[in-house]
């Protein structure tokens, strides 16, 4: 690469950051964003699997709040606030991997859908629209139960089920971009199939397919817990399946409001944190929406 | 240098029935040459210079280039890209708003894989008229104004040095004070460089200003071509004079009534009898309505595809 | 009839304000056609905008507009109301736009009949019935759908609406840009013809000085929101701008321009950054060394001509 296109990388970087500045709810996003990842992380430094264990579990049941255990522990005497640092490694695991699957799914077949017309298109879209119309948590249920509940199950689960929408938003954003006039130019200047979808079609279609991905990590997130909670569990502690126990031991009844409003304002909180980061991302990765925003 | 043989563009209109948008079009542009392809939207101008691009493929008939028939497998498609270039109508469509000039300019030569690439872009911005170049490099479209931004487009052809130059209406959405220099530009190109260009246009008063040859289009077929002065000094085609008399500055006005019509349906006979002006005056010929006319040939002379004209014409003689 | 005092019209923007039209002053007596010609951002569709009070928000207006001899830009919302469409009336640019995709072109005809007129349902379909002869459409037009007609007769189809109320004044924007030079010449006799048997006044707004020196008896040049020369269609430009937005686009058969377009260097300017003096001074083929710091007001340059450079009249 030459100098100049390094320059103008690293400059293009720094005027990202400095715009992305400029929006205080993204920001704040980002920062949610980044403890929830880190804590993730770094868990395993502190605590191990063992907090999940049932019969490791030091306090009192369904105890609440105290010095001991800030957030009250559970049925079985476990701590709720580690085992909510310890779950959100799966939970958070499986929302951004899912919404990878779902939207690399997606997107490909999105832009494939809307780039070759003819019968190539034609095939992709009405399998995208059998997808569609397939009851996606039924779909994955029955996915789940047939290959067994692991981790990565759940996630093939998830992907493979909520890719459709994806799939049909791309390719509309991308029948509007290819009736652009670049595009016409494009193919004048030479260009193949790859540098029409990749230089052009995958640019423009990136800032909605953030946001979409962002929303995509959080109904993941509350996908699984929806699994979890019908009985599909991935065998290990998640903000979902908190809930589920929550729930079977009759947390509500017994007023361990700790229990179960915890967990649920993770889940919102997170998905909030998504949203507003990608908002932000949004208008600052579209020139025509930032100049609309000046004049 | 390019040429079209007997070119034929059919496209599978709603129902069955299917639109000939060219429907047998012979036109060649020579070296160095400026032919102006003058008609009304949808008589078919803007399907055979994308055909002329390489970007439609004809029905029947071909395109060569020097000589060269133009096949469509990508790598010879490739080579014909580097020879002919276009420049649309719409420079703020034209260029991804996403992308800076340098990008807009650099994209030709990065899909050829042409070597030093930052000497080309500025080069090719200089040549179309943006100096100093570099201080375009990191502007974006939106920042430019209309003729700058025609310039970036045109920049970005000449990056790729080609010898022709398809333009589609490339001052029709520019304010009417900066047209004359993006004319001048198209003009300076051929006399620095030997450009050749086709401009398609609905604007007579375009072609006058910058036009060697003129090719008139009616429904698919080119009813009369020749040198400028003569096309619009002494028309011969009835429709070409109907153009020229709605123009402003005309005397006697003749308004064909009706639109251009349908290409999913062409008239029997001579394609404009419907319209003609001297048909609906009595003057046609019985030919007019039931005899077909030949294509005109590729030719710099003049020519007139119309079974009354001829008999003026010899009258005259 | 129509009276412009000093007409001014302002966009505030969150950043600064931008002056649009700075100053015009114009009139217009009745069954008279005047052209207003300019580029883009010269001001001159906020001028369209502001005679009808159809302007954003964002807009701030000064000056005088008289109507018949009240003030527009005074009138209550209830008068404003009737005097849109019943005296005057607007013909907008890109007829696909201005229709309602949904409804039958007879029923958005008769919208402004029924609404002003309180005219019955048979008053109105038969007025609808006159309005289509008129621009040239048969009768049965009236049951079409807006996609079931060219662009011409959209555009007809939009006379007529502006038509309905039987106007005294029609301000036609762009009434024929993007049509076919063909259909233009149509749609341009269509209007000829109408304010000549109706006795309308016209203001019509091009691009386009030969389309509007074809229609109208009298021209007004704007450039960066202000009037630079006011005259006969007939006659020769004085303003280098108008002399340069004529040469634009030129005469066919005319040996100075053939291979010899003509234009100007540089670009319209930016209403936020207009430049010092005379705001044509950097385009300009013959600014003068004072051009750049002194302004020049509109100045009689012959009988009924008015020009405002430093070397008209003198």
């Amino acid at each position: 690469m030459s100098n100049v296109t390094w320059v103008r990388r690293r400059r293009a970087i720094g005027r990202f950051w400095a715009d992305f500045r400029t929006h205080p709810s993204g920001v704040v996003g980002l920062v949610i964003l980044a403890v929830a990842v880190v804590l993730a992380l770094v868990a395993p430094l502190f605590i191990d699997s063992s907090v999940t264990n049932v019969v490791s579990g030091t306090g009192a049941k369904m105890a609440p709040p105290s010095l001991d255990d800030p957030l009250g522990t559970d049925e079985s005497g476990r701590s709720v606030l580690l085992m909510i640092w310890w779950g959100s490694r799966t939970s958070l695991l499986i929302g951004f991997l899912a919404a990878l699957l779902s939207m690399v799914i997606g997107t490909v077949l999105g832009i494939a859908a809307g780039h070759f017309r003819g019968w190539i298109g034609a095939v992709i879209l009405r399998v995208t629209d059998w997808f569609l119309v397939l009851p996606s948590l039924v779909t994955a249920l029955v996915l789940a139960a047939i290959l067994g509940g692991s981790t990565a199950t759940i996630i093939v689960a998830i992907g493979v089920t909520s890719w459709p929408s994806t799939a049909r938003l791309i390719r509309a954003q991308t029948l509007a971009v290819e009736a652009r006039p670049y595009i016409e130019r494009s193919w004048a200047l030479g260009a193949g199939h790859w540098h029409i979808t990749t230089r052009h079609v995958l640019p423009n279609v990136a800032p909605l397919l953030l946001a979409s991905t962002t929303l995509e990590v959080a109904s993941a997130i509350v996908t699984e817990s929806t699994l979890a909670f019908l009985g599909v569990s991935a065998n290990k502690t998640s903000w979902g399946t908190m809930l589920r126990g929550s729930y079977d031991w009759g947390a509500a009844t017994a007023g361990a409001w700790w229990y179960i409003l915890l967990p649920g304002l993770c889940i919102v909180t997170v998905v909030m944190a998504f949203t507003l980061c990608g908002r932000a991302l949004e208008s600052v990765l579209n020139p025509r929406l930032r100049t609309r925003a000046h004049a | 240098m390019l040429e079209a043989t007997d070119l034929h563009v059919e496209f599978s209109g709603r129902g069955s029935r299917r639109a000939r948008a060219v429907d047998g079009v012979n036109l060649s542009v020579g070296a160095g040459e400026i032919v102006a392809l003058v008609g009304e939207s949808g008589c078919g101008k803007t399907t055979l210079a994308r055909t002329l691009l390489g970007l439609e493929r004809p029905t029947s008939g071909k395109i060569s280039y020097d000589g060269t028939p133009l096949s469509y497998s990508g790598r010879s498609l490739r080579t014909f890209r580097r020879q002919v270039q276009l420049v649309l109508q719409d420079p703020m469509g034209s260029l991804n708003p996403r992308h800076t000039v340098y990008e807009a300019v650099a994209e030709g030569p990065r899909i050829h894989g042409l070597p030093d690439e930052e000497a080309v872009v500025s080069s090719a911005l200089a040549r179309a008229g943006l100096r100093p170049p570099e201080r375009f490099f990191q502007r974006y479209p939106h920042e430019l104004s209309g003729g700058q931004r025609q310039r970036v487009v045109i920049a970005g052809a000449l990056a790729l040095d080609p010898k022709v130059l398809i333009a589609d209406e490339p001052v029709a959405s520019l304010d009417a004070s900066v047209r004359g220099e993006i004319l001048s530009l198209l003009l300076r190109l051929r006399d620095d460089l030997g450009l050749s260009a086709l401009v398609v246009t609905h604007d007579l008063g375009l072609a006058w200003n910058i036009a060697d040859r003129i090719a008139v289009m009616y429904l698919g077929r080119i009813v009369e071509s020749g040198p400028t002065e003569h096309v619009l000094k002494d028309p011969q085609h009835p429709y070409t004079q109907a153009l020229l008399s709605v123009l402003p500055e005309s005397p006697n006005r003749i308004v064909l009534t009706g639109e251009p019509p349908d290409p999913t349906r062409i008239p029997t006979g001579c394609r404009f009898h419907p319209r003609c002006q001297l048909v609906a005056a009595g003057k046609g010929t019985e030919a007019c309505t039931t005899q077909p006319l030949q294509v005109l040939p590729a030719t710099t002379d003049p020519q007139v595809s119309c079974h009354v004209a001829d008999l003026v014409g010899r009258d005259r003689k | 009839m129509l009276e412009l005092d000093e007409l001014t019209v302002t966009y505030r923007l969150e950043s600064s304000d931008v002056p649009a039209v700075r100053g015009v002053s114009l009139e217009l007596a009745a069954g008279e056609a005047l052209g207003l010609a300019g580029e883009s951002g010269s001001g001159k569709s906020s001028v369209a905008l502001a005679l009808l009070r159809l302007l954003p928000r964002s807009a701030v207006v000064g000056g005088r507009v008289m109507l018949d001899g009240e003030d527009v830009l005074a009138m209550k919302w209830g008068r404003l109301r009737a005097v849109r469409w019943s005296s005057a009336s607007i013909v907008f640019q890109g007829a696909q736009h201005g229709l309602n995709p949904v409804q039958r072109i007879g029923d958005q005809i008769a919208e402004p009949l029924l609404v002003h007129r309180q005219a019955s349902g048979a008053d109105a379909s038969k007025r609808v019935r006159e309005l289509l002869a008129q621009v040239g459409l048969p009768a049965w037009r009236a049951r079409s759908y807006p996609h079931e007609l060219s662009g011409g007769q959209r555009q007809r189809v939009m006379i007529a609406m502006a038509l309905a109320c039987e106007p005294q004044l029609i301000i036609a924007d762009e009434p024929t840009t993007a049509l076919d030079l063909m259909v233009q010449a149509q749609v341009l006799t269509l209007i000829r013809q109408l304010i000549a048997d109706h006795g309308i006044s016209l203001l019509m707004i091009s691009h386009d000085l030969s389309v509007l020196a074809d229609v109208c008896d009298r021209l007004a040049v704007m450039y960066a929101g202000r009037l630079v020369e006011v005259g006969p269609s007939s006659g020769e430009f004085r303003h280098p701008y108008s002399q340069a937005l004529a040469a634009a686009f030129p005469t066919v058969g005319d040996p100075a321009s053939r291979l010899a377009p003509r234009g100007l260097a540089g670009d319209p300017p930016d209403p936020q950054q207009l430049p010092g003096g005379c705001a044509f001074h950097p385009r300009c083929p013959v600014a003068l060394e004072s051009c750049a710091t002194s302004d020049v007001q509109l100045r009689a340059s012959g009988t009924d001509r008015t020009a405002a450079c430093v070397l008209v009249g003198e």
